[in-house]
């Protein structure tokens, strides 16, 4: 069929974890706009979501990092982590091998991916899908991008990469959804956990939400260190999705909150 | 190359129940399985979070290590700034300390 969805959010795990350390306010509001994101998804009437995460050693390890890894299995679970921790439960995610399989050839027609028949989700996974689809009833094929550390793939082979997803999801009968999960500047998990660098977020947001190849395209890893912190690797995330979708992205939610480590961000783009 | 092993017992134990039993039952032969210096062991041993982020472990590791034990979150932020002020700034890896020490940038 084709792409018929494509939307970025964040995944911090303190947006469930640390719910109750939050303003509840501003925590309150963050939850509705991240189920309304999944209100839009279901309108799309999707029969699969690719879920293109960065997540952090749940399952790929420095024994043997890939670059870009997918899912290719009858079902997942998650999360790796403590369900108490995180505040969500376990649960099994299913998942959908032989879509899984047409879409990884076709992806490596042009970029090279590892598959995975076993794959834990992580909070770079589980915060999502806990919004989006509650109820576990949409097939989902894990994507992974390593963000963690050095060695990191460069910016424009994640756009190679979502070109490639988007050509793969293009290719097959199944209506196709596309959610990429990452933070923009974070300091995540140090003694800095909270400091936000919003500028550089807004800057960063712009860019995306004019589908500026160049733009996006223009950072150095040195400079994503410098000024959004190890955890700003994960643009790398969003820089896919602007590839796949193709048009021009809009914010549904831009908050800055500390207790949840990020800038917490849900933006759709349009597919064209 | 002992920084990889201090991570890898990490990964094991965030991933696997089994690891999480014997580091209870029978934490001496399983930690022989890894390749540690005698710091790394030690800081294991003591649950010493703060010197384990010293001497580089990837916080998206070790802040599991601090659930497991049952550090609230406020504590395991407190226990990395406490192993700043004793050990001196991180060693290794990508985790390093940006702010000052009493800088509470989230308010824990």
């Amino acid at each position: 069929m084709s792409l018929v969805f494509a939307a970025v959010c964040s995944h911090a795990p303190g947006i469930t974890g640390r719910a109750h350390l939050a303003d509840p306010v501003v925590k309150d509001a963050l939850h509705a706009a991240f189920y309304a994101l999944g209100d839009e998804l279901r309108a799309a009437r999707p029969d699969a979501l690719v879920l293109v995460g960065a997540e952090h050693f749940g399952n790929f390890f420095m024994n043997n990092m890939p670059a870009y890894a997918m899912g290719m299995a009858d079902c997942y679970e998650g999360p790796v982590e403590d369900p108490a921790w995180l505040g969500i439960a376990k649960t099994r995610i299913p998942g959908h091998p032989g879509l899984s399989l047409r879409l990884i050839s076709e992806v490596m027609q042009t970029v090279d991916v590892a598959y995975a028949e076993e794959w834990k989700f992580d909070h770079g996974l589980m915060v999502p899908l806990h919004f989006l689809t509650p109820q576990y009833d949409l097939a989902v094929v894990p994507v992974n991008i390593n963000c963690q550390g050095p060695p990191l793939s460069p910016l424009h082979r994640a756009w190679a990469f979502g070109e490639a997803l988007r050509r793969a999801a293009d290719r097959v009968p199944e209506r196709i959804a596309i959610v990429a999960t990452g933070g923009i500047s974070h300091w995540p998990a140090t003694p800095d956990s909270g400091k936000i660098n919003e500028a550089w977020d807004r800057d960063f947001v712009g860019r995306w939400q004019r589908n500026d190849k160049a733009a996006l395209l223009a950072y150095t890893d040195a400079e994503i260190y410098r000024e959004a912190g190890q955890g700003g690797f994960e643009v790398r995330t969003f820089i896919s999705l602007a590839a796949a979708a193709g048009g021009r992205g809009a914010i549904r939610h831009f908050q800055p909150i500390p207790i949840f480590s990020v800038t917490c961000t849900l933006g759709v783009m349009e597919v064209v | 190359m002992s920084l990889y092993g201090l991570q890898k017992f990490l990964f094991h134990l965030n991933r696997e129940p089994q690891v999480q039993a014997r580091f209870k039952s029978d934490q001496a032969v399983l930690l022989d399985e890894y390749t540690l210096s005698a710091e790394e062991r030690s800081a294991i041993a003591r649950h010493d979070i703060g010197l384990m982020y010293v001497l580089g472990a990837n916080g998206q590791l070790l802040m599991h290590f601090a659930a497991y034990l049952g550090q609230p979150w406020p504590e395991y932020i407190q226990a990395m700034r406490d192993g700043v002020a004793r050990h001196g700034p991180v060693r290794a890896g990508v985790y390093a300390m940006t702010t000052t020490l009493d800088e509470k940038v989230a308010g824990v």
